[in-house]
C-alpha cells in the first residue's frame, strides 16, 4: 500500500483549474520530486498532501485511509511541510524548533535532547538563544527544516526548499535531505522548478504543466525519454525534430526527415508520423568525417555560438538545425567559428522518438 | 487668578501629602478600570482570534459593526447598562446596581470594541503564513489561534493598554451605573465633575493632575510597546 495516493484530484480557484486529474502515489522511502515552471500546481499538490486544502473533486489519502476533516489533524502530525519561502515564529530558534513537539504534547523532559540534537545536525548549534526573525536566509531555511523534521514525520513535503540560497547552503541542505531519506525511509516529496534538482535528489521524477502531471517516471526516463514536447522542452531536450519512420528492422528505425534521414532505436512502425527527440550533449562535433560507432553523422556550418560558463552551446545547419552542447575545452580545442564546416554525429540511441498523434 | 494659583498649590500639597480621600479615589479608579480591562481583554483575545482565524458569512460586516462601536456615547453604554441593572430590568435581581461592579460592567462593554477590534487588525496583521507553518507542524485550530496571537502580541497588548485609557477616562457610564457615592462608587473621572460643580477645586484639580498623568503613562507605554514591532 502506497503511504499516499493524489486519486483524479481537480482543484479549482474560483474559475481556473489549478489541479487537473491528477494521479500519484507517494512510496514510503522513497524521493519523489515533482518539478515544472512557476505556476504548474505543485505548491497545491503539496498542499493537498498535507491536507491544508480540500481538493474540489477526487481524493487524497493517507496510509490507505480517507482524510476526514476529524482525522486532520492526526494525519498531519505524521507529516511534515517546508513552505515556500518558510516563517519562523517570533521566537527563540529553539523555541521553533521545539514547537512542532509541544502542541504534540511530546515528553517535556524529551524535548530539549531533541531539539538540540537536530540542531546540531543542521549545523545550528549554539543558535538556541537567537531570536529566529534575525537568522540569515539560509539559516531560516534550516531552521524550517530542523522544525520539520524534529518529529520525525513519515513523509516530509518541501516546496521550493532551496530557491533563493547560496551554492553552499544549497549543497548542505540538499545533504540532509538525503540523508534523511537514508537513515529513516522518510518518504520526501519535493517541489522544484530546476530540473537539475530533481535529478540529484529523486528516485522518480514528475512532471507537472499547466496543471496536469504529464510524465512520472524515474530522472533517466524524463530527461532520455520524455513523453511528450512539452517535457522535453522543459527537461532541456532542445532539438525537437518532425519526422516520418521509413522503415523498422528489428528495433532499429529510419526516420525521414523533409530531405534528411537518421537512424533511431524505436518500436514505431514504418508510416508513423512522430517527433524526434535529441539531447544537445548526445552530439558530439569533429572537423573530419567521425569514427563509426555513431550511426548517424550530418555535416554542416557553424551558424551559432555561445559560451556559458565551462560549456559551449553551438548551433549546426545540417539543412535542419541542431543544438550541441559541447565543453567550453573542447569547443576551444577544435577552434570552432561561426561558418566553420564541421560534422555532427550522435548514437541511434541517443534518438528518443515518440508518436505525433495527439501531442501535436 | 491668584484664587486658581492657590488652588493648584493646595491640589499638589493634597497629591504629596497623600491626602486619604484622594488616594482612596485613585485606587477604586484603578482597580474598576483594571478590572474591565482584564474581564474586556479575555473575551476580546480569544474571540477575535477566532474572528480572525475563522471564514464565515457576514465576517465584513461584523468587523465593520465592532469599529463603528468604538465610538459609542458612554453615557449610552451607561443607560444601557442601567435599564438592564436597574431594579425592573431584566438582571435587576442580582442588586448589582449602584456598585463598582456596575461600573466594571458598564465599562467592559465600554471598551469591547475598541479592544476587540484593535485585536482583529493586530491578528490580520500577522504573516498569513504562519497559520499555514502552524497547522502543517500539528497544531490544531486552537493551538494555531493561540500561535497567531503570540506572533501579534505587541499590537495585542498596544490595544489592551488603549482599552484601559478609554475606561479609566469615561464618566458617563460610571456616574449613570455606580451613582458616585463617596467611598464607594466614586472614582477620579466622577469626583472631578462633582467637586468642580461644588467649587472644591484644587480637590478636583488634584484628580485632575492624577488622570493626565495616568492617561500619559498609558500613552507612553502604548508607543514603547509598538515600537517593538
Amino acid at each position: 500500500m502506497s503511504l499516499t495516493e493524489a486519486i483524479d484530484v481537480n482543484q479549482r480557484f474560483g474559475t481556473k483549474a489549478v489541479l487537473k486529474d491528477v494521479s500519484l502515489t507517494v512510496e514510503t522511502g522513497e524521493v519523489l520530486a515533482i518539478i515544472g515552471p512557476a505556476g504548474a500546481g505543485k505548491t497545491t499538490l503539496l498542499r493537498l498532501f498535507d491536507h491544508l486544502e480540500k481538493p474540489s473533486s477526487g481524493k487524497v489519502l493517507f496510509d490507505g485511509r480517507e482524510v476526514t476533516p476529524r482525522l486532520r489533524t492526526q494525519v498531519r502530525r505524521k507529516i511534515s511541510m517546508v513552505l515556500q519561502k518558510p516563517v519562523v515564529f517570533d521566537a527563540s530558534v529553539y523555541d521553533n524548533v521545539a514547537y512542532p513537539l509541544r502542541v504534540r504534547k511530546y515528553d517535556r523532559k524529551a524535548i530539549p535532547e531533541k531539539v538540540n540534537t537536530l540542531l546540531k545536525t543542521v549545523g545550528l548549534d549554539g543558535y538556541q538563544k537567537r531570536n529566529a526573525r534575525t537568522l540569515s536566509g539560509g539559516e531560516t531555511q534550516k531552521v524550517a527544516l530542523a522544525r520539520a523534521l524534529v518529529t520525525d514525520p513519515q513523509m516530509l513535503l518541501l516546496d521550493e526548499p532551496t530557491a533563493n540560497l547560496d551554492p553552499v547552503s544549497l549543497n548542505t541542505i540538499e545533504g540532509f535531505i538525503l540523508k534523511f531519506s537514508r537513515e529513516r525511509a522518510t518518504a520526501i516529496v519535493i517541489a522544484t522548478h530546476e530540473m537539475a534538482q530533481g535529478q540529484r535528489l529523486a528516485h522518480r521524477i514528475g512532471v507537472m504543466m499547466e496543471g496536469e502531471l504529464i510524465q512520472v517516471g524515474k530522472p533517466e526516463d524524463i530527461f532520455y525519454a520524455p513523453s511528450d514536447m512539452r517535457v522535453a522542452q522543459f527537461v532541456g531536450v532542445e532539438n525537437i525534430l518532425r519526422g516520418r519512420v521509413a522503415t523498422n528492422e528489428g528495433g532499429l528505425a529510419q526516420v525521414g526527415l523533409n530531405s534528411h534521414s537518421l537512424e533511431a532505436v524505436t518500436d514505431h512502425r514504418p508510416g508513423e508520423e512522430v517527433h524526434v527527440f535529441i539531447r544537445p550533449e548526445e552530439i558530439t562535433i569533429s572537423l573530419q568525417s567521425p569514427s563509426s560507432s555513431a550511426r548517424n553523422s550530418f555535416s554542416g556550418e557553424v551558424k551559432l555560438m555561445a559560451l556559458s560558463g565551462p560549456y559551449a552551446r553551438v548551433e549546426i545547419d545540417c539543412g535542419f538545425t541542431l543544438v550541441t552542447l559541447i565543453t567550453r575545452r573542447s569547443a576551444e580545442e577544435l577552434g570552432l567559428k561561426v561558418g566553420q564546416q564541421v560534422h555532427a554525429s550522435f548514437k541511434a540511441t541517443a534518438v528518443h522518438v515518440i508518436s505525433r498523434a495527439g501531442s501535436g | 487668578m491668584a484664587e486658581l494659583w492657590q488652588a493648584l498649590k493646595d491640589a499638589i500639597h493634597l497629591i504629596v501629602s497623600r491626602d486619604p480621600e484622594v488616594i482612596d479615589i485613585t485606587w477604586r479608579s484603578l482597580r474598576v478600570s483594571a478590572a474591565s480591562t482584564i474581564l474586556a481583554a479575555l473575551i476580546c483575545i480569544p474571540l477575535g482570534g477566532l474572528i480572525s482565524f475563522r471564514n464565515f458569512w457576514g465576517k465584513r460586516l461584523l468587523i465593520n459593526i465592532i469599529q463603528t462601536l468604538y465610538s459609542v456615547p458612554t453615557v449610552c453604554v451607561g443607560l444601557f447598562v442601567f435599564l438592564m441593572l436597574s431594579r425592573a430590568g431584566p438582571l435587576g435581581a442580582f442588586h448589582l446596581f449602584f456598585t463598582p461592579t456596575a461600573m466594571v460592567i458598564a465599562q467592559t462593554l465600554l471598551i469591547v470594541p475598541v479592544m476587540l477590534g484593535l485585536t482583529i487588525s493586530a491578528l490580520s496583521g500577522v504573516d498569513k503564513t504562519i497559520k499555514d507553518t502552524t497547522l502543517s507542524l500539528g497544531a490544531n485550530e486552537f493551538q494555531a489561534i493561540w500561535a497567531i496571537i503570540k506572533e501579534a502580541r505587541f499590537a495585542i497588548v498596544a490595544g489592551v493598554l488603549l482599552g484601559f485609557g478609554r475606561a479609566i477616562s469615561e464618566v458617563g457610564a460610571a456616574w449613570i451605573v455606580g451613582g458616585n457615592f463617596a467611598g464607594y462608587t466614586r472614582v477620579l473621572t466622577t469626583a472631578i465633575s462633582l467637586y468642580s460643580q461644588q467649587g472644591l477645586f484644587a480637590l478636583a484639580m488634584a484628580l485632575g493632575i492624577i488622570l493626565i498623568t495616568m492617561a500619559l503613562v498609558v500613552n507612553i507605554a502604548v508607543n514603547v510597546v509598538q515600537q517593538r514591532r
